[in-house]
């Protein structure tokens, strides 16, 4: 499988006080077609500064130092501003968390689902409508032609968030960042965007970057899952290697806090602790402050990734060599 | 829509019934008729031409008959005729109004133009030196006191340049624009320091909403996000600002009238306050009240046309 997505050495800074810090420090990770990798850890991780760095949407005073994206090829970190213009929306297309905000309120959804075609293809007006109605059946709202002309406001968060995908989904890009997609919805209609979003990315092959802190959002829709801490990527690994063999001290201590039916009745564990701010970040392992397993070099080392089988890797000193 | 209008219409009425009543009150313990006629027909004139004008003019009726009349006579913009000159009131407001509308006007559109246009592009240049520069210069700007503006305006553009009169109005033709430049330079420049900060803010916090991420994200350039999305969304703010001032290009400006001579509807106010000619004073304050309440209720209407989530109700 080649990677659509290829992001190696990524470093986005932040000003904090008088010197710059990186939010994000040295993450790699590739999503190939029809793939679906999940970006997973705490608020204050780095992971939303990812996703939007990928794009480069940085908003300023933040700013890509280091680091290559390379999509379907070409690195979008050497891209002019209008060819980085003409990649967005149609190569690679992003979906927010805050459906509420995230449509301009004075325009009808229709309208702005029309303007994301309209932008990269010369077509006329009447086109772009039909096929942004095609769009909304497609992502199942009903009567289309009658929602095209609503306003956000007089559409629930579930449906704006249809509207959202419908956009992203406009031009097919090879490329989907879902930035925490289903947060702010009701329980019943996250499984119902979550079905809608797996379903397309069946239909049109898409490779899928999906950011999120809910577990349950992973174990539904992930393939690969990739846990940030601090600004760095801390393991990596199938589903199924991190769902039921995760290996680093942070990974075990996220799966341990989600309540589980088999754990019924006895006290649920956190990890102790919340992410220190960047400016507090240690300088070896960044999780060491809030580790059980810590040990002397931990501080002031930082660990190399260690390879468990060919897709399942972890940063830590930790791990006793037996298990590898 | 309807019923909202008409409620604020009849709350409107309400408010220039009590303008009207503080009108009366004040000016009749301020001035009494014996005073304003004095001022009208000159300090030395004898006691019987004095008695003559109180009389002719009405002034020598109980209060409450001159109530009933002053609330009759407006109400019916029945305006009668000044107290100082004896010409109708409602000459000196047709004679008058050319000369304001032809300074307010292009005042009104430019200082609009300027600010937004200029606000645009700070904005768009937010957290740059440009717009640094920008922000500097505005509160510089607006930290120098209007008076200085019109005397130095009057003194480095009319007297030492010699580009334009340093006063006067000419209304023909080729001549109104020679005189009408130096004070649509001067209230332009004094205003847009104000301006330019309003507007800059707005942009900002619009350019720092979600929608603009989305708008982004699709892949629209910064020029069309600032046009067609933030733009659209800042008119809100904007319209508050700027329709409330329409009533003021029809009563005309005060001090920029009198500093250059221009035969506006404010010199008229101007006179009229130094001449106690309440009779033109009060149709002046009357009309203005009415723009006034008109103005509101046209800025509320125009949210619910720049913005689909207000309804009046």
């Amino acid at each position: 499988m080649t990677a659509v997505l290829s992001v190696d050495g990524l470093e986005t800074s932040f000003p904090v006080g008088s010197r710059r810090v990186a939010v994000v420090d040295g993450v790699s990770f590739q999503v190939a077609a029809g793939e679906v990798l999940a970006l997973v850890g705490e608020s204050g991780c780095g992971k939303s500064v990812t996703a939007l760095s990928t794009l480069r949407l940085i908003p300023k005073p933040g700013h890509i130092d280091r680091g290559t994206i390379s999509l379907n090829g070409r690195n979008l970190l050497e891209l002019s501003v209008g060819d980085m213009r003409r990649v967005r929306g149609r190569e690679a297309a992003m979906i927010f968390q805050e459906p509420m905000t995230s449509l301009n309120p004075v325009q009808t959804v229709g309208s702005q689902v029309a303007e994301a075609i309209r932008l990269h293809e010369r077509t006329s007006a009447g086109d772009a409508r039909r096929r942004s109605i095609e769009l909304f059946d497609r992502v199942r709202i009903p009567d289309p032609d009658v929602r095209f002309d609503s306003f956000p406001h007089e559409m629930s968060g579930g449906l704006k968030q249809r509207v959202m995908i419908a956009m992203a989904l406009a031009l097919h890009p090879k490329l989907l960042i879902a930035d925490e997609p289903t947060t702010a919805l009701d329980v019943t209609i996250q499984a119902q965007i979550l079905e809608l979003l797996r379903e397309l990315q069946r239909e049109f092959d898409t490779a899928i970057l999906l950011i999120t802190h809910d577990l349950g959002v992973v174990n539904e829709l992930a393939d690969r899952i990739a846990v940030m801490y601090a600004g760095r990527i801390v393991e990596e690994g199938t589903r199924e290697e991190i769902l039921t063999h995760a290996r680093h001290p942070y990974t075990r201590g996220l799966l341990r806090s989600i309540p589980s039916l088999a754990r019924r009745g006895q006290r649920l564990e956190e990890i102790a602790g919340v992410v220190p701010p960047p400016r507090d970040w240690p300088a070896g392992c960044r999780f060491c402050t809030r580790c059980s397993e810590v040990l002397p070099r931990c501080e002031s080392e930082l660990p190399d990734a260690r390879n468990f089988s060919s897709t399942h890797s972890a940063r830590c000193f930790a791990i006793p060599e037996s298990a590898s | 829509m309807f019923a909202y209008i008409v409620r604020r219409s009849a709350y409107g009425a309400v408010v220039v019934m009590g303008v009207l009543a503080i009108l009366f009150a004040l000016f009749f313990l301020y001035a009494s008729p014996q005073e304003i006629a004095l001022r009208a027909v000159g300090e030395k004139a004898p006691q019987e031409v004095i008695d003559q004008w109180i009389e002719n003019h009405g002034y020598n009726r109980p209060l409450d008959e001159l109530l009933v009349d002053h609330y009759r006579r407006m109400l019916t913009f029945d305006f009668g005729r000044s107290d100082a000159d004896d010409t109708p009131i409602i000459d000196r407001l047709r004679e008058g109004a050319g000369p304001s509308l032809s300074l307010t006007l292009p005042l009104f559109v430019l200082g609009l133009v300027l600010g937004i246009g200029l606000s645009l592009f700070v904005a768009y240049f937010r957290g740059t030196y440009i717009d640094t520069a920008g922000v500097v210069l505005a509160v510089l700007g607006m930290s120098v006191s209007v008076l200085l503006y019109i005397i130095g305006g009057q003194f480095l553009i009319g007297k030492l340049l010699r580009w334009f009169p340093i006063s006067g109005f000419d209304p023909s033709p080729d001549l109104i624009l020679r005189f009408l430049a130096l004070p649509i330079l001067i209230a332009t420049a004094e205003g847009l320091g104000g301006s330019l900060r309003f507007y800059r803010t707005v942009f900002i916090e619009e350019t720092s909403r979600d929608y603009v991420r989305t708008a982004r994200a699709k892949g629209c350039g910064d020029g069309r996000i600032m046009a067609r999305h933030v733009l659209r969304n800042a008119m809100i703010p904007i319209l508050t600002r700027v329709v409330v001032a329409i009533p003021f290009l029809f009563t005309g400006s005060l001090l920029l009238e009198s500093f250059f001579g221009i035969p506006g509807l404010g010199s008229l106010m101007v006179d009229a306050i130094q001449g106690n000619d309440f009779a033109t004073l009060r149709v002046m304050v009357f009309i203005g009240s009415l723009l006034f309440i008109f103005a509101q209720i046209a800025t509320d209407v125009s949210y619910t046309l720049v913005d689909p989530r207000v309804r009046l109700e």
